[in-house]
């Protein structure tokens, strides 16, 4: 049995071969959806800038492409509104579920999400004075199951893909102070957003 | 504004496309004075580079004035400046090792899975080069956008002609970089396969690194001629056994450094069934996956073998015994360009390094169509061409040497 096996090895649960969401889920308080998403990005800045810029939520829909707007309801619980493949949006309440000052962030959605979520962002200092490392765990039940990740990974709006290129982005935010783009008028730099 | 615009294989045209825009705060627009037609672009033009669309800009060569800044910019407006053709930001880790193109923020995000996939990491932006490498418009143009401008540009003092420094975009700077990567002790020899710009480059920067003879390999006349004039020893490689003659040539040692500049010339990647339609279907195919194997075969043992020849997949039989057992060392990699173009445009200055023997030909924009199908078919003759967009369309056929 997987669970009885003792870890052989040090490296993150997301890149084992053998699926083990079950232990992901462990990991979270209140964990929604059963689809593991994790990847990290190391980001040369301190990791009390990039924890505080994460923590104003408002923030990420600059550099997360598909969230239309994030927006405060109460102290800790935020309404989010993201693009959904074929011209759709959906919706649900985040609650934090954990708040570490310049460590870690975790949420999960509220009842009554079109796509229940948890995950975590963790920051933790780079080996050799690197800056951060910040690593992404999403738990996520895809919208009408596999025939809904099927159809949202070919719009590219699949959470894996999102994921690991909304972390890019927040990397060039913060190292660079922009997103990098090739449109060369601002009519197609709004057409791609 | 007017751009030489891709539309397929050996279809590109001059076209009116939207002018540039300010985007990002880091952006500066430059309206371009000269841009040049690399090598490379030959193979966009012969239709080999993967993630193409139809009416890209092409064009990762060019230098001109800057007419408009964003807020993060450090360039003024009326500087004239030449342009690197790697996109990179400055500020992440590879920028602070000055390991400029392996940038890991010049791609935009969405750009960045192919690399990631064929690669390992995704590198960093480049211009006017397919949208692998993330889909800029080129400076083959009237405007270019150059991202992160308080990065890449450098400006040029006034007085010194376009035709001097415009190559410190690429070529320069890459023929530069093979011979520090051939890591050339005095009295060495060193023997360079390729004599196209960044091979003559390279020929010149060993005498400069204080290589005591250079023999260059290639089988045009007009470049071998080109690569004598700079105190080069010649091998045609069509009347020659290059590693016999090597050999006899360096009393049965062997070159102490090898610089490989065949490769592909390209900037781009390369899937590996385009890897083999490259390898069946251009004159250069055999030669080029030789040269690499050649110079490993010819170096002496704990020598230094450097590769600026661009290898997008992989490469059949490289002799990895021979590279261990003589105990070799191999250094290759995309130029570093924005590192070391204080020190190029330095010698260009103090008249240390000559750019200017390379180009034969002088074209304005309009003509640029021209002067891709003059490149790609005469490439004894036509050794570089530069494309200026405000030069009068009468001026330029004393430049032509017979070939239309």
């Amino acid at each position: 049995m997987a669970h009885n096996k003792l870890p052989s090895d040090d490296a993150p649960l997301v890149t084992r071969k053998e699926d083990l969401g079950e232990q992901a889920r462990s990991q979270l308080i209140e964990p929604h959806g059963d689809t593991l998403v994790g990847k990290t990005v190391t980001i040369n800045r301190p990791k009390a800038e990039l924890y505080s810029f994460w923590r104003d939520f408002t923030n990420l829909p600059r550099f997360m492409e598909n969230v239309v707007s994030v927006v405060p309801v109460a102290e800790g619980r935020t309404h989010w509104m993201v693009k959904a493949p074929a011209g759709k949006t959906v919706e649900w309440i985040s609650v934090i579920t954990e708040d570490r000052p310049d460590e870690a962030i975790a949420w999960t959605s509220e009842e009554g999400a079109d796509v229940p979520n948890s995950g975590r962002i963790d920051f933790r200092d780079a080996p050799g004075g690197r800056g951060t490392w910040v690593s992404a765990t999403i738990l996520y039940d895809p919208p009408s199951g596999i025939i809904g990740k099927v159809v949202a990974k070919m719009f590219q709006r699949e959470p894996a893909i999102q994921a690991r290129r909304d972390l890019r982005r927040f990397k060039q935010l913060m190292e660079t102070g922009e997103i990098a783009t090739s449109s060369w008028t601002r009519q197609q730099h709004e057409e791609i957003d | 504004m007017r751009a030489l615009t891709w539309h397929g294989k050996h279809d590109v045209r001059v076209n009116t496309v939207p002018d540039p825009e300010i985007i990002n705060p880091r952006d500066a627009i430059i309206r371009i004075t000269s841009t040049a037609i690399c090598g490379s672009d030959l193979h966009l033009y012969d239709g080999y580079i993967p993630t193409m669309k139809a009416g890209d800009i092409l064009g990762h060569e060019f230098m001109g004035e800057v007419v408009e800044t964003g807020p993060g910019s450090t360039l003024r407006k009326g500087q004239r400046v030449v342009v690197p053709f790697t996109i990179a930001c400055g500020n992440c880790f590879h920028c602070g090792k000055h390991q400029y193109s392996a940038c890991e923020n010049g791609l935009p995000a969405d750009n960045q899975d192919i690399a990631q996939t064929i690669y390992g990491q995704p590198m960093s932006g480049l211009f006017g080069y397919s949208h692998m490498t993330g889909g800029y418009a080129g400076g083959q143009a009237e405007y270019v956008r150059v991202p992160f401008s308080d990065v890449g540009p450098i400006v040029i003092p006034d007085g010194v002609d376009d035709d001097r420094v415009l190559f410190l975009s690429d070529i320069l700077p890459t023929g530069w970089m093979a011979a520090e990567n051939a890591q050339i002790e005095p009295g060495d020899t060193v023997a360079v396969w390729g004599c196209g710009p960044v091979g003559l480059f390279a020929v010149q920067s060993a005498f400069l690194m204080g290589a005591e003879r250079v023999i260059a390999i290639d089988h045009f006349p007009r470049r071998l001629e080109l690569a004598a004039r700079f105190g080069a020893e010649t091998i045609n490689y069509e009347q020659t056994k290059t590693y016999d003659a090597l050999m006899e040539m360096t009393g049965g040692i062997g070159p102490d450094g090898c610089i490989d500049a065949v490769g592909l010339e390209a900037h781009g990647f390369f899937a590996d069934n385009v890897w083999d339609q490259i390898k069946i279907s251009t004159f250069l195919g055999t030669d080029r996956t030789h040269s690499i194997r050649q110079a490993i075969l010819a170096c002496r043992k704990g020598g230094r073998v450097s590769m600026p020849a661009v290898y997008g997949g992989f490469v059949d039989k490289f002799p990895l015994g021979a590279f261990m057992e003589k105990g070799l060392t191999l250094k290759t990699g995309q130029t570093h360009v924005q590192h070391y173009l204080p020190g190029l445009l330095h010698a260009i200055m103090e008249q240390k390094i000559d750019t200017t023997f390379l180009i034969s030909h002088r074209l304005p924009l309009e003509q640029a169509a021209e002067g891709y199908r003059m490149f790609h078919d005469h490439q004894n003759d036509v050794t570089k061409v530069v494309l200026k967009p405000g030069m009068d369309l009468q001026q330029n056929g004393e430049n032509r040497h017979g070939i239309q």
